[in-house]
């Protein structure tokens, strides 16, 4: 049986003035349990702690009650303050007889009974509290960055610099990401490469970074401080210790046929290749699907003229398990697949093109070498017409329901460089509703309005329609002098919608991460805990979380770096201790628990159990304390109450509902 | 039947199998129970009738704990149960080595009973599982026939199909039985005013005994301990009529068996007070489907089971009151 | 039949909420003065999930007449996903409810944010009000009846 002291706070005359504090101090002391009970002006005041103490002591008090304002504001004070007088804090219950009390009832018998029932409820829980302990648990001094695109490149900076080792994971045979394959970036006209490249090498010059390219995250285990992780280094074939990254291979590799990832296939590369120039690692990869030699057995040209003897084909994939304290993703987007939008005949027509092709159009080491023009025959473009929103914004299942929030910034910046360079080609722009906001944004699209001329119609695009002479017709609509607009272009360039990167779905399910209809990861809270994964210890870098340009992506990166910083300073980590707990005796090893989990929290043993003297073998949830974060999902979910919430325990939750009911 | 032995003999003596969980014969003619055979001499025992209803997966549970690998008969239905429990890692694939057994089905001696006929001795037309049009009825005072559809349990009016979904080898054909409406009783229900509703249950509940006959039956209700004979919810207080498990034990059962129920109708079958206690699982099993998509618990042994699963555009609890 | 018509029925209304969103509501309707009947007692629960319907039926069989429950808008879930697995789990309860009798105005699931001090204020009033009408629960606490 428990000792209970009741403490009913007047708050000033918050609660007093309309709940009589004294007849609920009477009524206190014939509740079961109940040995103490008391009033203050200010129970949350020094004096009024200091009376909680003192009376813990003279009444040998093993449970506390305090009738007050809600536990959010004050549960944290009183569980501190009965610690003082040696007493387990999560013995504290509070009866919240202020915000949903005296605040909102005028009348003083009414609130008064409200009150006392409270109290009531209050105390029948904490006859049934236990003693909580928060547990401990280690954290391994590294992080793990999945993604090397410019999210994943600053996060690795920003933690490198706080002194932790990094490894960056990236599935690409080099780091830079999207962003590599930009041009020139918005509001200000920066060359990408010329901002992106110099942090890509010190990256990789960075002593306390790890770069692992051409590789993947297999498999995730452990949890917040304490992960552990299988990263598969596929076989580049090429040893990347002995290359010198000269390019002779390249330059005689046979097999040219391949399509270009890095310039969205509008070229083609070598079996052998790094995907650009400035790739970190400068070190090839070969692609053995392209690579004759692996087709067939015949060739090894590339062997044969690598000074290093570099070339490997004997290469396999390498598995390197290594621990982690922390996990930040940040694996990207890509543009969307056009299948769903045959009106804008980008399957039919070579000068239907999408945003990010036209960045390598215009890119001095894209296809054309920089020059603007028509992908069928080479001709320069007179008029070209962009269409906004492809498959954002999207009210059918075609498309996505979202914006994709970068699209309006750099068409404005496609339509500026065009004009600026070609100032006789006509730029038209179709749009839904032109978004700007950001610092400098808005002026960069009025520039492009106002001094370049740029056609902003209001409006969608219906079709457009490739004609035999190699024009585009587009049929679309101005909403503003509400009339149908047909047009010839020589280009149509299409702001195709983002999406996450599709790998980003088996390593939210490795991480038990939670993700979005969209695929996007979610954070903790959208927007108290925005770089933060729900799951402890897994934080979120750039667009995997949703659509964001580069200022906003490097803000998150250094966001996420700092939250994982945070976590990486801590030698031990405490543990939320209302966590879910399984009476192994009862537990039918179902399973049920652990699919509704949402932090993976909940795992299985065969475990030898002495059950009133039968001994057996038996299949039971064990829940890791490190990971539970006390929603209590499982507890319902458990058929035979086997799974209970500490802190909240079902017997706990039917005794307050019997007080409130009595 | 005889092949059914025959065959459990065989797997018996060459070791794949160590002991055979079919039915044996019980006190009278129909009403064979499930039993455990450990050796050949013993399946002299056995018997594969019409009253075989009893669904076995639920031994398997038992079964899966011992030694060696068990022999169970499946019908068709039992196989639902049997992944359903395979889903909930009650059950070991391992060690169970299952003959999927052919069915027509089976039949209910109360259906039989509350067609007049009385004072049964034996019925004939139930031994085998061939397709039989009329049973023809033993009793004190002579023969009486009826049709073998009118004396089908209620669950066989409803089959789930005449397909095994989980089996080693099939013995025997199957048929689908299925000639009414599964959902019927429950819309007769629904479509009541809400003081008929209650009137209705509060006439049938009031019936109960509390024997747990229903409980001990259930292929899904199969925890180590329920939650009914534990503290955990403060709901052990048996000898109080007025307690807490005895108003919603039946309320909370079918709750607990959402998403799980195979709808075997076991629970109606061997209610000793004929209360229609499949009502409750097959309106969770209707609510469900219609809610959530068409789900059959048990149709497979992974894949997301709807009360652990969900969609951002599932219907709000507001959709009771909305559609009246 | 009461035979004092005159004497108010003051019903006993059980509301769990959740702590992260709707029991931040409800002390924001506090701090906000937005009073709602004193009929309700709020019984706070880490989430929406940990509401059992054990719970929900142990009140009414207590002598509750109403049982509301709040918890995160869906998607804004502290948990992320506790409120669907609630949402499943009363649709299925409250039909269940509904079918066999229950008045279904009794039971009741409202999604409200810490900020929607308001909403919870007019839920509460809302909820109270129905329960007013629908008088005193007599089935849930009757469903069994002994002769």
């Amino acid at each position: 049986m428990q000792r209970i002291g009741v403490f009913v706070c007047h708050c000033g005359s918050n609660i007093a003035a309309t709940v009589d504090v004294a007849k609920v101090v009477e009524m206190a002391k014939s509740e079961p349990g109940v040995v103490h009970a008391e009033d203050y002006q200010y129970m949350c005041s020094e004096v009024g702690q200091a009376k909680i103490v003192e009376a813990i002591e003279t009444h040998n008090l093993t449970g506390i009650v305090v009738c007050s304002c809600s536990p959010r504001m004050h549960e944290a004070t009183f569980r501190k303050c009965v610690e003082k007088a040696g007493l387990n804090p999560y013995m504290v219950e509070i009866a919240n007889i202020r915000e949903h009390c005296s605040w909102i009832h005028k009348d003083m018998e009414e609130a008064t009974k409200k009150a006392v029932i409270l109290m009531r409820a209050a105390v029948a829980k904490v006859n049934l509290n236990a003693p909580l302990k928060p547990g401990e648990s280690r954290v391994t001094k590294r992080a793990l960055v999945i993604g090397g695109g410019i999210a994943g490149i600053q996060t690795a900076l920003d933690i490198a610099d706080a002194g932790y080792e990094v490894d960056i994971v990236e599935k690409t045979p080099s780091i830079g990401g999207r962003m590599s394959q930009l041009d020139k970036t918005f509001p200000t006209l920066d060359c990408s490469a010329c901002i992106l490249t110099p942090k890509m090498v010190e990256a990789s010059a960075h002593e306390k970074i790890n770069i692992y390219t051409y590789s993947e995250v297999d498999k995730v285990t452990g949890f917040v401080g304490d992960f552990t992780v299988d990263i598969r280094k596929k076989a580049r074939s090429v040893d990347i210790d002995k290359c010198t990254g000269c390019g002779a291979c390249q330059e005689k590799c046979p097999s040219k046929k391949s399509p270009s990832e890095f310039n969205r296939g509008l070229n083609t590369r070598t079996a052998i290749y790094t995907p650009f120039a400035q790739a970190i690692p400068n070190v090839p990869v070969i692609d053995r699907d392209a690579c004759i030699k692996f087709k067939t057995g015949k060739c090894g040209l590339c062997s044969t003229v690598c000074a290093a003897g570099a070339i490997d084909y004997e290469q396999k994939d390498e598995i390197v398990t290594q621990k982690y304290g922390a996990i930040v993703v940040a694996t990207g987007f890509d543009m969307i697949k056009l299948d769903n939008y045959d009106e804008y005949a980008y399957s039919q027509s070579k000068d239907v093109i999408t945003s990010l092709e036209l960045e390598r159009i215009m890119n001095a080491a894209g296809p054309t070498k920089g020059h603007l023009e028509r992908l069928s025959d080479g001709k320069a473009p007179k008029n070209i017409v962009f269409v906004q929103c492809v498959g954002s914004r999207c009210s059918d299942n075609r498309g996505k329901s979202y914006c994709s929030k970068i699209c309006c910034m750099y068409t404005a910046k496609h339509a500026m460089l065009i004009r600026d360079k070609y100032p006789d080609v006509n730029v038209t722009v179709f749009y839904i509703d032109v978004r700007t906001p950001g610092k400098n944004f808005d002026e960069f699209y009025r520039r492009a309005v106002e001094e370049y001329g740029v056609n902003y119609i209001k409006g969608q695009v219906g079709k457009v329609a490739p004609q035999p002479d190699g024009k585009l017709l587009v049929y679309g609509s101005d909403l503003i002098d509400n009339k149908q607009i047909q047009m010839e272009a020589d280009m149509v360039v299409l702001a195709a919608a983002i999406e996450p990167d599709p790998s980003v779905r088996q390593i939210a399910t490795m991480l038990t991460a939670s993700i979005d209809t969209n695929n996007f990861l979610t954070e903790a809270h959208a927007k108290l805990r925005p770089v933060e994964s729900p799951t402890a210890g897994v934080f979120l870098s750039g667009v995997c979380q949703g659509p964001k340009d580069i200022p906003e992506t490097v803000a998150q990166a250094g966001a996420a770096a700092v939250k994982a910083i945070g976590l990486l300073a801590k030698d031990k980590l405490l543990t939320n201790p209302c966590t879910a707990k399984s009476d192994e005796l009862l537990c039918n090893g179902c399973s049920q628990c652990a699919n509704v989990c949402p932090y993976g929290a909940i795992s299985y043993e065969d475990r030898e159990l002495n059950d009133h003297g039968v001994r057996r073998t038996s299949r039971v949830a064990v829940v890791n304390n490190a990971l539970c974060q006390g929603c209590g999902a499982c507890t319902v979910t458990c058929p035979s109450g086997a799974m209970d919430l500490q802190g909240f325990s079902n017997r706990q939750i039917l005794a307050e509902v019997d007080a409130i009911c009595r | 039947m005889q092949e059914l032995i025959n065959r459990a003999k065989e797997l018996l003596n060459d070791g794949t199998v160590v002991r055979v969980l079919g039915w044996k014969a019980g006190d009278m003619p129909y009403n064979p129970e499930p039993a455990f055979f450990n050796s050949p001499e013993a399946l002299d025992e056995f018997v594969y009738n019409g009253f075989c209803g009893a669904n076995l997966s639920k031994y398997m549970i038992e079964a899966s704990t011992l030694e060696g690998k068990t022999l169970v008969f499946l019908k068709p239905c039992d196989t639902y149960s049997f992944n359903q429990l395979l889903y909930e890692h009650r059950v070991d694939r391992d060690k169970a080595y299952i003959i999927g057994v052919g069915c027509k089905g089976k039949l209910d001696i109360e259906m039989i009973k509350a067609q007049g006929i009385k004072g049964i001795r034996g019925v004939k037309g139930a031994e085998l599982t061939d397709d039989c049009e009329t049973l023809t009825i033993d009793t004190i005072y002579g023969e009486k026939t009826c049709s073998f559809s009118s004396a089908m349990l209620g669950r066989c009016h409803v089959c789930k199909g005449k397909e095994h979904k989980i089996y080693d080898e099939i013995i025997g054909e199957s048929k689908d039985t299925q000639d009414q409406e599964r959902f019927a009783g429950v819309e007769f229900i629904e479509s009541m005013t809400p003081e008929e509703k209650f009137e209705f249950f509060q006439k049938e509940l009031s019936k109960c005994i509390r024997c747990n006959a229903c409980r001990n039956v259930c292929p899904a209700c199969s925890c180590r301990k329920c939650v009914f004979d534990s503290n955990k919810f403060d709901s052990t207080q048996k000898a109080n009529v007025d307690s807490f498990e005895e108003k919603m034990f039946h309320i909370i059962r079918a709750f607990h068996v959402a998403g799980r129920c195979t709808d075997c109708g076991e629970c109606s079958r061997v209610c000793p007070q004929g209360i229609p206690l499949h009502l409750f699982n097959r309106k969770f099993i209707k609510d469900i489907n219609e809610f959530y998509g068409d789900f059959t618990a048990g149709e497979t042994a992974d894949g997301d089971r709807p009360l652990t699963s969900f969609t951002f555009e599932d219907v709000e609890p507001s959709i009771v009151t909305e559609r009246g | 039949m009461s035979i004092n018509q005159n004497e108010e029925f003051t019903p006993k209304i059980v509301a769990f909420c959740c702590n992260w969103c709707s029991y931040a509501g409800a002390d924001l309707a506090g701090s906000s003065r937005l009073a709602y009947p004193a009929d309700v007692k709020i019984i706070r629960v880490p989430c929406s999930c940990r509401v059992n319907p054990m719970f929900i039926l142990r009140a009414f069989e207590k002598g509750a007449d109403g049982v509301i429950l709040c918890g995160c808008h869906p998607g804004d879930c502290h948990y992320s996903t506790g409120n669907y697995y609630a949402r499943r789990r009363m649709t299925l309860l409250f039909s269940m409810l509904d079918f066999i009798g229950v008045e279904n105005g009794r039971t009741r699931v409202e999604w409200v944010s810490a900020a929607e001090g308001v909403k919870f204020s007019t839920t509460m009033n809302e909820f109270v009000e129905k329960i007013r009408s629908l008088g005193k629960n007599v089935r849930l606490g009757d469903l069994r009846c002994k002769n």
